[in-house]
């Protein structure tokens, strides 16, 4: 047998785990962009997904691990292009175990980590050493952006053939916007080299202020700054008008505000090439959720108003948003434990995300499972990756989920190593219970039961 | 007042102000005898924790306290482990230790308040949360109103100036409308959001119509904000929202939390008319917090398993 392509794509790292040989037994087998939905014994030969068997067939692999799917489902692993593991610099935050442990937990099966570390990922030989490092450490796939400008500054871009050739799989500045206007098109004319897609943060650090939450009523009521709207919106409608003057390709990250989906969808009509995302937090919370001052739910963009989550939904299930990420980020506990205008902003998301949404869109009937479970996987497509697939033949990267299991949110703990989540002792559904990455199992809820098949 | 702490005005409701307001009409009284104090939270420990500077808050609670018999500690950020880097959280956590009854917090950040009641089992009085709230602030205001005028509801009552960045407009507002006035906040729109009129009021940008008013209520006007950019000129802003002798009415009263920035928000000879309140109310401040201790700590809201027994001969009743 021919070796198993290990990754989605040459540049992400995952750790040695050995092939998975395992059959899913009966389960229902969802893979919305192949066209599955079935029940089947789902068997994994060598880490690959050898066959969507019929049910009680048998066709167990010829050693390994046979575990009960009836009344569960599997599906493609989820791909998140937005998450910051904080290596280097804060690995008492998270660092590439733990982040890609939270990620498997959460049924990802690649992350992609943002770069605005410490020092930032702007040199090809931190790039590389954290390739290496991923290829010890991580439990799931792992591809690292590069900084679009020295060291995020914004005033001059980095080396961004190098870092290609280093291995990076987008650039992004996030955290950060790209201040100069003048900086961002030269970005988009040296994409015409390295071909990566130019991932950003969209915001303008002037209208922002001191802002710590959206800008409206209840920040009035509150007396706290706020953020606009048209923080969001004017840097987006820079950028997509930029893409266009350059032909390039852009992914707006995390967007918020229903202004900046209908400049993407101007956008769209126009030709551009413009991707975007949306996170769980953004879809199911608003700024009334904040009214209690919880620095949990303090992130940037903040939480807007209930009408941008409605135009967000909306979007998600139109199509105009392309796909869901995390924008997974840990924090110290102490630091979290401060009055809210103090607080840095970020919440984790990796272990929530799918129980989050699928407890609050999918079973009020608001969005289809498969649409999730597209959602979910999309990251990969905006960034240039394959995505996981259940088809025969597909390299494992599956999870298999409990859709009625019930949990609340950090009653055992979590795999990241921050316990900073905006929905911390939420009941939710639905529970990821094995994640394989790259062919191999990485996770395993402590519930499963499997037995072993004899050689 | 049911709730163990005093965090926001809109925690207390119409009933609870009106109890409050009468609990310190009786303390006020106190306050004019020539022997002031009371000996009703003896043995009690009350904690001022300071984190921004503040003059009349802070020396207007702690004389509150101290006319009620407690034993007072007043902790500033200034000279305080804060300075060499505490976290806020440990600060709580150590001042905690003494078991107190009471913290009194002022905090340059919205919520310090509401942690400090998480953190702490001491009753918790929010006395400024950044631009939040300033819940005494309010209730010495109603006071002071009702004193003068001798009624609250139906007044009409415009708060002129900064109000973007004001808790005490934001917890004036709620509490005047609770007790059924009628609010206009006005100035220029750099400092007045329109989402103000969330909270029931209606909002202006010039000053037409505050003939009509029954009170102005000017909010301090930093010179910096203005140099800041965030308003027109100082001389745009005394030009069009200053309150002077030609624009006051008789029969009008005019109130300010202080400090005054006199010939900005105020012209010298309104503060010093016979029309003004300001005086008025920093008397009230003590009267008033005396009532919100009293309250907390020994009232119907007072904690009993750590609460002494207060007889009624020993606190003032409502007159």
């Amino acid at each position: 047998m021919s070796e198993p392509a290990r990754t989605l794509h040459p540049a992400l790292a995952v750790s040695e785990g050995a092939p998975a040989n395992l059959t899913i037994a009966g389960v229902r087998a969802l893979d919305p962009v192949a066209g599955i939905d079935q029940v089947c014994d789902l068997v994994v030969r060598d880490g690959v997904v050898s066959s969507l068997a019929e049910p009680g067939s048998g066709a167990a692999p010829d050693s390994g691990e046979v575990v009960d799917g009836s009344g569960r489902v599997a599906v493609p692993a989820f791909v998140d292009p937005h998450v910051h593991l904080r290596t280097p610099g804060r690995e008492d935050e998270e660092d590439i175990e733990s982040g890609t442990r939270a990620a498997a937990a959460g049924g990802f099966c690649c992350v992609v980590a943002m770069a605005n570390t410490d020092p930032v990922v702007d040199s090809p030989e931190l790039l590389s050493a954290l390739r290496r490092r991923a290829d010890r450490e991580a439990r799931v796939q792992v591809g690292f952006a590069a900084a679009v400008t020295v060291g995020q500054r914004g005033d001059r871009l980095t080396d961004t053939t190098l870092l290609a050739d280093a291995g990076a799989v987008c650039f992004s500045d996030d955290g950060l916007p790209v201040r100069s206007a003048r900086v961002m098109r030269q970005a988009l004319q040296c994409q015409r080299l390295h071909g990566l897609p130019l991932v950003l943060h969209e915001e303008d650090p002037d209208l922002s202020g001191e802002g710590a939450m959206h800008e409206g009523t209840v920040s009035v009521r509150l007396g706290v700054a706020g953020i606009p709207w048209a923080s969001e919106a004017v840097m987006a409608a820079r950028d997509v008008l930029l893409a266009e003057l350059e032909d390039g390709r852009i992914h707006l990250q995390h967007v918020s505000s229903a202004r900046t989906l209908a400049i993407v969808e101007w956008a769209r009509a126009r030709g551009v090439a413009v991707t975007c995302e949306v996170t769980p937090h953004h879809l199911l919370l608003c700024d009334e959720d904040v009214a209690g001052l919880d620095t949990a739910r303090k992130m940037n963009p903040p939480l807007r108003s209930a009408g941008d989550r409605t135009a967000l939904r909306e979007a998600l299930r139109s199509g105009l948003i392309d796909c869901i990420a995390t924008d997974h980020a840990p924090h110290a506990q102490e630091e979290k434990e401060a009055p809210f205008e103090e607080a840095p902003m970020g919440t984790t998301g990796l272990e929530t995300a799918f129980a989050a949404l699928y407890t609050d869109l999918v079973v009020p009937g608001e969005l289809s499972l498969a649409t999730l479970v597209e959602k979910l996987t999309a990251g990969a497509s905006v960034l240039g990756f394959e995505r996981p697939s259940l088809k025969p033949g597909s390299v494992a990267n599956l999870c298999l989920v409990d859709l009625d299991k019930e949990w609340t949110v950090g009653e055992n703990g979590f795999e990241s190593r921050s316990a900073n989540n905006a929905f911390l002792g939420r009941r939710l559904r639905g529970k990821v219970l094995l994640t394989t990455s790259a062919g191999a199992v990485v996770w395993r809820d402590r519930s499963i039961l499997m037995r072993e098949v004899a050689a | 007042m049911s709730a163990r702490h005093l965090l926001a005005i809109g925690d207390l409701g119409r009933e609870g102000i009106e109890r409050i307001l009468a609990r310190a009409e009786s303390f006020a009284e106190v306050a004019g005898r020539p022997i002031k104090k009371v000996p009703t939270l003896r043995g009690r420990t009350v904690i001022n924790l300071f984190m921004e500077p503040s003059t009349r808050t802070q020396s207007s609670f702690e004389l509150a306290a101290k006319r009620l018999s407690a034993d007072v500690v007043t902790v500033k950020a200034q000279g305080s482990s804060v300075e060499k880097g505490e976290s806020f959280k440990d600060t709580v956590l150590t001042l905690s230790a003494y078991d107190p009854s009471a913290i009194v917090v002022r905090a340059p950040h919205a919520g310090a308040a509401a942690l400090v009641a998480r953190w702490s089992r001491a009753s918790v009085i929010n006395a400024g949360d950044g631009k939040h709230e300033h819940p005494t602030q309010a209730l010495l205001d109603l006071f002071t109103l009702r004193r003068r005028l001798g009624r609250l509801d139906g007044l009409r009552v415009w708060i002129i100036g900064d109000v973007a960045h004001s808790r005490v407009a934001r917890s004036g507002i709620v509490a005047l409308r609770t007790m059924g006035c009628e609010v206009t906040v006005c100035g220029p729109p750099t400092l007045v959001p329109r989402a103000i009129a969330e909270l029931g009021c209606s909002v202006r940008y010039d000053l037409a119509g505050v003939e009509r008013a029954d009170v102005i209520y000017a909010l301090r006007v930093q010179r910096e904000r203005i140099a800041g950019i965030v308003a027109p000129s100082l001389r745009e802003y005394v030009e069009r929202w200053q309150i002077d002798g030609r624009r006051l009415r008789p029969g009008q009263v005019v109130m300010h939390p202080g400090p005054v920035n006199r010939g900005v928000e105020l012209a010298s000879e309104v503060c010093d008319s016979p029309q003004s309140l300001i005086v008025d109310q920093v008397e009230a401040g003590v009267a008033v917090r005396m009532a919100v201790l009293y309250e907390l700590l020994a009232g119907a809201g007072g904690d009993g398993a750590r609460t002494p027994a207060v007889s009624e001969q020993e606190a003032p009743q409502p007159a």
